[in-house]
């Protein structure tokens, strides 16, 4: 009886499910825009309307608040621009996963992409396809490899983040002391760079009494990061000063010192945003950071491929061209567009910022 | 025990206690020898600070890994597990972002229930509908974990949105000892009472060990095997509630990867893939075993692109190990 | 016995066509044959890793490992170029490893009796780790073009992928082997009867080890693939489609309590499941969601031929199925209520 009665339910529900499932593909774009969200502002519904180009910004993975600030951004550059921007990424920050949701939008031809990439290397092959089908190809955040991309949207220097880390590091130590560095997986390749920057930095005389004793790497997950952070006030009773190049890493870091009784002991610092460090900023366990505004990133990405596909510029260094609020832009040598310098966050400013 | 003496052979039963009694034995000891030689290199692993890290760090495995232990013993897996943490972690967080006022046994409840539905919905693909385990939860995993993506539309709930009660829920130690492992032992204690002192627990290893015969014994092997993937479910959503609170955030990706340690705790703490074998003990020492590894890999300064395969590599020695003492137990017992 | 598969098989076909005109209807891009070739290339290394699966899974057994394997072999073959070898050279090291990897996996298996679910996941973890080992932090690029021909070439004067073609080559051998020799015999009985079939003489132990072997081969060839494809390897490169292999070799029909199924009807599943990310891909919906689609599709394909067979036993329809229906629509209706309703809220809060 229980059986038969449960397989009966089953039944049921079976049906409704396929009833929904064949619904599904036709009122996903209509179901969208009721959400508030930016996130699902799916682009399919507004496509008809717009008499404008359609761009997607494509983030690392979706489900990423850092990569929905950039899309914040990104949406009010398309108001203001008259064009559609459609927010699609891969379900995890996997560079096959991207190369076939890029796949997917080469073939809808869409008329531009801002792409975080989740593999410089990986990204070339599917990047040039792109731009060979005659759509611009952009990237922002994590760069495609020259060749993969036309134009790369550099959040700053890549300089200028290992230096300002290093010095609130120094700040924070009072100048000597122990360090150490939390950084996100070990293949991700901005991470990587700044690593390789800031042990230049350290060379510097101003900072010969701090000494980097180690670098972990928390993979960008909230459990690992915050044991790696605990294994490193084992390893090193002493250690003055984390710093975590990536916004999980250092929340997680954070987190680790407050639950360690260690504030006042350890502090952490680097890159994170002020909605996840608002309760360790307060608390003195992170007293500060730095990042760069993703809106912004989001917003100039999207005029730099308007630029492009309108003709405006062909995408070559030393071409110039008009950004909204933000102002005028010039390419560099590199093919790369600077935003300009991060911000740092403390407890005087960090109320100011919602994102 | 009665129906457990009509199941199967008095000896292979015994062999099989005996064996898993023994792979107790042998965790405990290679846990022993890893302890000495890891604080000869580091000293600061044998500190009280350390050992309550780990113990910390395994609470919430231990929670999980007892509902997956008894799935397993009815010959079952439960992949969904880790889905079933981010979803309830980030539905019990926003309501308490909506609702601040909320007390904590009711978020635990809410946890509870949110859990055992999502195990009641596995429970009936895999009982009811004749879906084998292995391909339901595969199945429920990316489902579920879906549903947390669509429920906060890519959103995380953060530290600062949380009611300061509910931080504390996992951290705070009333009784001196951390309420997190507090939470681990009472489970352990529940289920260790359920399985042993209770005919439902006792129909578990009987259905696990041959359900045909426990089908003659009376024993209703479909409401057996729907009840573990309920419990499984039940427990997953308290290791949910307890995630948020410890790690005070809720993200899409919470728990993501989780199910395999959740699988390797039981398999290398002695519970048999085949079902039928296996205790609380064996789960919690497998726990610990993988507690320690994890921490002493950090300790004493392994490269850390060498720390997965080191864990990989212990998991499979663990597991050899223990066949080849099987063996040698059953060609001396024939 | 055959008749029923043969209709799983159909109904697989059933399942194509009626994604494909969906899709077409859907979407005016989908009918393109540079775009479903291109889009056919996101899929040849798992359909590569498929292969050999359909075998293991045939005789009642898994591999868990394929994608580290293939993540192993890969990176072999990228720290070998970085340190200045032939690249062919390096490639036959890296299918060597492969296949040494499968070759391990299956002596435990095999000769220690160990259940291939625990031995592939420790193995899982242990290849992966190796990976991590050999390339650490580095990437390894600038492959010659010679070689990332494999991945990224296509036929001359066609829009046909080379990996396409090295795709039905092996899938047509693979289809014959298991249709055609007393080897692919002994993988269905093996599957139905382990103990029978090996006192009726058949080699267990070693087939075991050759499948595995195999498995561990063409893993390392999907490894190359996807190497060439990328141009490059990062020790990470293809984790997870371990779950994607598995999941389209049971939605084609091959039974995971083993003895059931037929390569055509994994190939078929390929085609499907490619289609329908394809499409769900045209259609802008978000990742998450496809997992919804693809998770509930491998459960439905499981229940639903079992539909028929509920319906007929005539007592479903008694009065006593109404406690135990009603309880369980009642938790479902309180649960949807509870989600949609929490999810409101918190929307309308942000």
């Amino acid at each position: 009886m229980f059986t038969n009665g449960v397989r009966l339910f089953l039944l049921v529900t079976t049906v409704a499910v396929l009833a929904a499932c064949g619904g599904a593909p036709a009122a996903a774009p209509t179901s969208a825009p009721a959400a508030p969200t930016a996130a699902a502002e799916a682009p399919t519904a507004e496509a008809p309307a717009a008499a404008g180009a359609n761009y997607v910004l494509v983030p690392k993975n979706l489900g990423n608040p850092y990569f929905d600030t950039a899309n914040n951004g990104a949406q009010e550059a398309a108001k203001e621009l008259g064009v559609t921007v459609t927010y699609q990424g891969p379900a995890t920050a996997d560079a096959t996963q991207q190369i076939q949701l890029l796949n997917s939008l080469i073939a809808q031809k869409v008329n531009g992409l801002a792409i975080s990439a989740d593999d410089a290397d990986a990204l070339v092959p599917v990047g040039k396809e792109a731009i060979d089908s005659g759509i611009p190809v952009v990237t922002w955040d994590s760069a495609i490899a020259p060749g993969g991309r036309q134009v790369h949207i550099n959040q700053a220097v890549s300089a200028d983040i290992a230096a300002v880390q290093i010095q609130m590091a120094s700040d924070l130590a009072g100048g000597e002391g122990q360090i150490a560095i939390l950084s996100a997986t070990s293949t991700a390749p901005n991470q990587n760079e700044w690593i390789d920057l800031m042990k230049t930095e350290l060379a510097k005389p101003e900072y010969a009494k701090l000494e980097l004793v180690d670098t972990v790497y928390g993979d960008d997950d909230d459990t690992k990061s915050y044991s790696e952070a605990q294994g490193l006030f084992k390893k090193y009773p002493d250690l003055k000063v984390i710093i975590a190049p990536t916004t999980v890493g250092i929340a997680a870091s954070a987190r680790a010192v407050q639950d360690g009784n260690l504030i006042g002991k350890v502090f952490v610092t680097g890159l994170g945003t002020p909605n996840q460090m608002r309760e360790y900023v307060k608390s003195g366990a992170a007293p500060q950071f730095a990042l760069w505004n993703p809106g912004d990133l989001g917003y100039l990405a999207i005029y730099t491929l308007d630029a492009i596909h309108t003709g405006k510029i062909k995408g070559n260094p030393g071409d110039t061209f008009t950004a909204g609020k933000l102002g005028d832009y010039t390419i560099d040598p590199d093919g790369v567009v600077l935003l300009g310098k991060p911000t740092i966050f403390n407890k005087d400013n960090i109320d100011s910022f919602d994102f | 025990m009665l129906t457990e003496k009509k199941l199967a052979p008095a000896r292979s039963m015994s062999l099989a206690q005996l064996a898993s009694r023994f792979r107790e034995l042998g965790i405990a000891a290679f846990i022993l020898v890893l302890a000495a030689l890891v604080s000869l290199r580091a000293p600061a692993f044998l500190s009280v600070d350390n050992f309550r890290d780990i113990l910390l760090n395994i609470s919430i495995l231990v929670i999980v890994a007892l509902g997956q232990m008894m799935v397993i013993i009815t010959r079952g897996i439960d992949l969904s597990v880790s889905s079933m943490i981010g979803l309830t972690a980030m539905m019990v967080s926003s309501m308490l972002v909506l609702f601040p006022w909320l007390p904590m046994p009711a978020a635990i409840l809410l946890g509870l229930a949110l859990g055992a539905t999502l195990g009641a919905f596995n429970g009936l693909i895999i009982a009811v509908g004749n879906v084998p385990p292995i391909i339901a939860t595969l199945g429920t995993m990316s489902i579920y974990r879906g549903m947390v993506f669509f429920y906060s539309q890519g959103s995380w709930v953060n530290a600062s949105d949380m009611p300061e009660g509910f931080r504390r829920l996992a951290k705070a130690s009333p009784f001196g000892v951390p309420n997190l492992i507090l939470f681990a032992v009472a489970v352990l204690l529940l289920v260790a009472f359920f399985l042993r002192l209770t005919r439902a627990g006792r129909d578990i290893y009987a259905v696990g060990s041959n359900p045909d015969a426990a089908r003659f014994a009376g024993i209703r092997a479909q409401r057996v095997i729907f009840t573990v993937y309920v419990l499984s479910g039940l427990l997953a959503g308290l290791a949910g509630v307890l995630w948020a609170s410890r790690f005070e955030a809720a993200q899409t990706n919470t728990a993501f990867g989780f199910e395999l340690q959740t699988v390797a705790a039981p398999v290398v703490g002695g519970v048999n893939i085949f079902g039928g074998s296996g205790g609380v003990i064996g789960v919690v020492l497998g726990a610990f075993l993988l507690g320690v590894i994890e921490n002493s890999l950090t300790l004493v300064k392994i490269s850390p692109f060498w720390q997965l395969a080191a864990q990989g590599l212990l998991i499979l020695l663990a597991v050899v190990f223990d066949a080849a003492v099987l063996r040698r137990m059953q060609k001396r017992g024939s | 016995m055959a008749k029923r598969f043969l209709r799983w098989e159909w109904l697989l076909v059933a399942l194509i066509v009626v994604m494909s005109v969906v899709n077409t209807r859907l979407s005016p891009f989908f009918l393109e044959p540079t775009n479903l070739l291109r889009a056919s290339s996101d899929f040849m290394e798992i359909g590569i890793m498929m292969l050999p699966m359909v075998f293991i899974i045939i005789t009642g057994n898994i591999d868990l490992s394929v994608a580290s394997t293939l993540g192993l072999s890969a990176s072999l073959l990228g720290y070998l170029h970085n340190a200045g070898w032939n690249i062919w050279l390096a490639a036959a090291m890296a299918l060597l490893a492969g296949a040494l990897c499968g070759l391990l996996n299956g002596a435990l298996i095999a000769r220690l009796g160990l259940p291939s679910l625990v031995v592939t996941l420790g193995t899982f973890s242990f290849y992966r780790g190796l990976a991590y080992a050999l390339l650490g932090d580095q990437a390894a690029r600038g492959y010659p073009e010679a070689f990332t021909l494999i991945g990224q070439g296509r036929l001359p004067g066609t829009r046909v992928p080379y990996a396409l073609l090295l795709f039905i080559v092996l899938a047509v051998i693979f289809t014959l082997v298991l249709r055609g020799t007393r080897f692919g015999r002994y993988l269905y009985a093996i599957g139905n009867n382990e103990a029978a079939s090996r006192y009726s003489g058949v080699p267990v132990r070693r087939i075991k080890l050759m499948i595995y072997t195999l498995s561990g081969l063409m893993s390392a060839l999907a490894g190359m693939v996807l190497a060439a494809r990328f141009g490059s390897t990062r020790p990470d490169i293809g984790s997870g489609l371990e779950l994607t292999v598995i999941t389209i070799t049971v939605l084609g029909g091959v039974s995971i309590a083993g003895g059931v199924g037929t390569m055509v009807g994994a190939s078929l599943s390929l085609l499907l499941i490619g289609i329908t990310r394809f499409g769900m891909g045209l259609m802008n919906l978000q990742g998450q969601v496809q997992g919804i689609a693809i998770g509930a599709l491998l459960i439905l394909s499981i229940l639903l031929p079992q539909v028929g067979g509920w319906l007929a036993k005539r007592h479903v329809w008694g009065r006593a199925t109404l406690l135990p229906v009603g309880a369980a629509l009642l938790v479902a209706v309180a649960f949807g209520w509870f989600f949609f309703w929490s999810r409101g809220l918190m929307l309308a809060a942000q």
